[in-house]
């Protein structure tokens, strides 16, 4: 049983991490796009720049918050939390290091350094981000205006088409590592427990190959694929940016927020990007593991594990800002085109695909 | 009696009982169509909440996930892609509020007395440990398979009434308009 000043401490520090990354990575984001279009970017605050989302948080936090006279008072200051909180929940279930065996009470105990590792954990995951919904849709409503309205039940819509496919390609992954070899227990719905499998390597006793690292990515890699498009369709991310997009509808949902509230679903998109990211790396890229965490021990272990972790998913993001510079945004019924008739589809197929081999593992060939 | 009120479990399921009461109550009442599915999303999750007190998480969050995140989702959704209510609605009551009112009396008695018919004053002593995923799929797919597969029946068929009610079959007439134009 867990003391409930530790439960604490590890949410304290899941919420630290997140926020923490979020600014590094809006000033991240601003430097890559500048990059890649040959521009200079953030320069001014601190050292290449790197205050400058601490300059514009502050900046928006002491606006003036314009309420306009139509809204629909409690729901309009509802929606930006319901943005934050399903996000910020959403990061609790991501282990971000190798556990760790500490002394507690005079009792050995393994510290496990997701902040919520309960047996149903992707379910948990797809719980909250299928909450995140309601942000757009009541910001939207609440707002009292058409363009919001439309913008919000357009941005409603996208969640959950491409939800469906998230889903999907999550459980072909659940099915994959509970019925990896040489595994008899149940309950690979742990994101902590999905990543502890994917440490090792797919051959260990081929000296030539052994360096190949076990992740899902290699097995599940269509998976992978659908995983990522469905993510950059969840966060509202380019190209599926549509939701919010200046250009569409007088920037969509949030038209008539202004000031700390519009900052706030400005950082849930962040945020959002950051726990999709973290998701994605301990789904297929082994989360925190990596080469010589066997070689040392103890709190360096972890330290470096940790390491991993954020390199991964800085990664991930990478992507993420470089597909942002790089397409084009796409129609709205193109976007509805992809999630419903290309994405769900292939995700299913892969789905049968994955139980075939799945059930041929666990009960051999039919004929047999 | 005494040791009811020392269990805090007691206490957090009797102020969830009221949460739901009382959402409950607004889901009907309320005047205006998104308050009334947003008292929905309340009565909701405080029963997801309820069953996380009895360490069933997984029904807790699946119910989190397809009621709260999808069919609540597609409500406001539909509510709003067809009305679009700001502000106050007063149309909301139809003639048949007693047999309405009649229904859930029912309802209510026949699930209050199948509980009493089951459990009567049986105290159940503690929950224990959550069960695992594969436990529930075991029971699932093993003892219940038949009421299992007689559900997903059902809801196939509504899937398929859906589909059949919401499709438009053209005539021959209509077919040969459109290619013409």
């Amino acid at each position: 049983m867990m003391p409930i000043w530790l439960a604490l401490a590890k949410v304290l520090l899941a919420f630290v991490v997140g926020l923490g990354v979020v600014v590094l990575l809006v000033w991240f984001e601003r430097k890559i796009v500048s990059d890649l279009q040959n521009r200079i970017g953030p320069n001014r605050a601190g050292p290449f720049g790197i205050l400058q989302t601490v300059a514009d948080g502050l900046k928006l936090f002491f606006k003036e918050q314009i309420t306009p006279s139509r809204v629909e008072r409690f729901v309009f200051e509802l929606a930006p939390f319901l943005a934050v909180v399903p996000a910020l929940m959403l990061f609790l279930v991501v282990p971000i290091a190798r556990p760790i065996e500490i002394t507690l009470d005079g009792a050995p105990y393994l510290l496990s350094f997701a902040a919520l590792d309960i047996n149903v954990g992707l379910l948990f995951a797809l719980a909250m981000s299928s909450i995140a919904v309601y942000a757009i849709v009541l910001a939207g409503w609440s707002s009292g205006s058409k363009y919001p309205l439309i913008g919000g039940v357009r941005g409603s819509a996208q969640a959950i088409s491409y939800e469906a496919a998230m889903g999907l390609s999550m459980v072909a992954v659940v099915m994959w590592v509970t019925t990896l070899p040489g595994v008899t227990d149940m309950g690979a719905m742990s994101v902590n427990e999905i990543v502890l499998r994917q440490q090792g390597t797919f051959f260990p006793d081929l000296l030539a190959l052994s360096w190949i690292p076990q992740w899902n990515l290699i097995p599940q890699f269509p998976a992978f694929v659908i995983f990522m498009i469905a993510i950059f369709a969840e966060t509202n991310r380019a190209p599926f940016d549509l939701v919010e997009a200046e250009q569409e509808i007088v920037a969509g949902f949030n038209t008539e927020y202004s000031g700390m509230r519009f900052a706030m679903f400005f950082l849930a998109e962040y945020l959002n990007m950051f726990t999709m990211s973290a998701l994605a790396v301990s789904l297929f890229l082994g989360g925190w593991g990596g080469p010589f965490l066997d070689t040392i021990d103890g709190w360096a272990a972890t330290a470096l594990s940790f390491g991993y972790f954020l390199f991964k998913t800085g990664l991930v993001l990478f992507l993420f800002v470089w597909v942002r510079a790089t397409l084009p945004r796409f129609r709205y019924d193109q976007l509805m085109q992809l999630g419903w008739k290309r994405l769900i589809p292939t995700a299913l197929l892969w789905l049968i695909l994955t139980t075939l081999v799945v059930s041929f593992r666990e009960f051999g060939a039919p004929w047999a | 009696m005494a040791d009811w009120i020392s269990l805090p479990v007691n206490w957090v399921f009797l102020v969830l009982a009221l949460v739901i009461a009382f959402a409950g109550v607004k889901v009907v009442t309320s005047r205006n169509l998104i308050h009334a599915a947003l008292s929905l999303v309340g009565v909701l999750a405080s029963t997801a909440a309820l069953f996380l007190l009895l360490s069933a998480e997984f029904v807790a969050w699946v119910l989190v996930l397809v009621y709260v995140g999808a069919v609540l989702v597609l409500f406001l959704f539909g509510i709003m892609i067809t009305r679009a209510p700001m502000g106050r609605e007063v149309s909301l009551d139809n003639e048949r509020r007693g047999l309405a009112a009649i229904t859930a009396l029912a309802t209510f008695a026949l699930l209050a007395g199948t509980s009493w018919v089951a459990f009567g004053d049986v105290e159940i002593e503690g929950v224990g440990d959550p069960i695992t995923t594969g436990d529930l799929a075991d029971s699932l797919l093993g003892r219940y398979l038949i009421p299992f597969e007689i559900v997903s029946f059902v809801l196939l068929a509504a899937l398929i009434g859906g589909i059949a009610l919401a499709r438009k079959d053209r005539s021959p007439a209509e077919e040969a308009e459109r290619t013409d134009a």
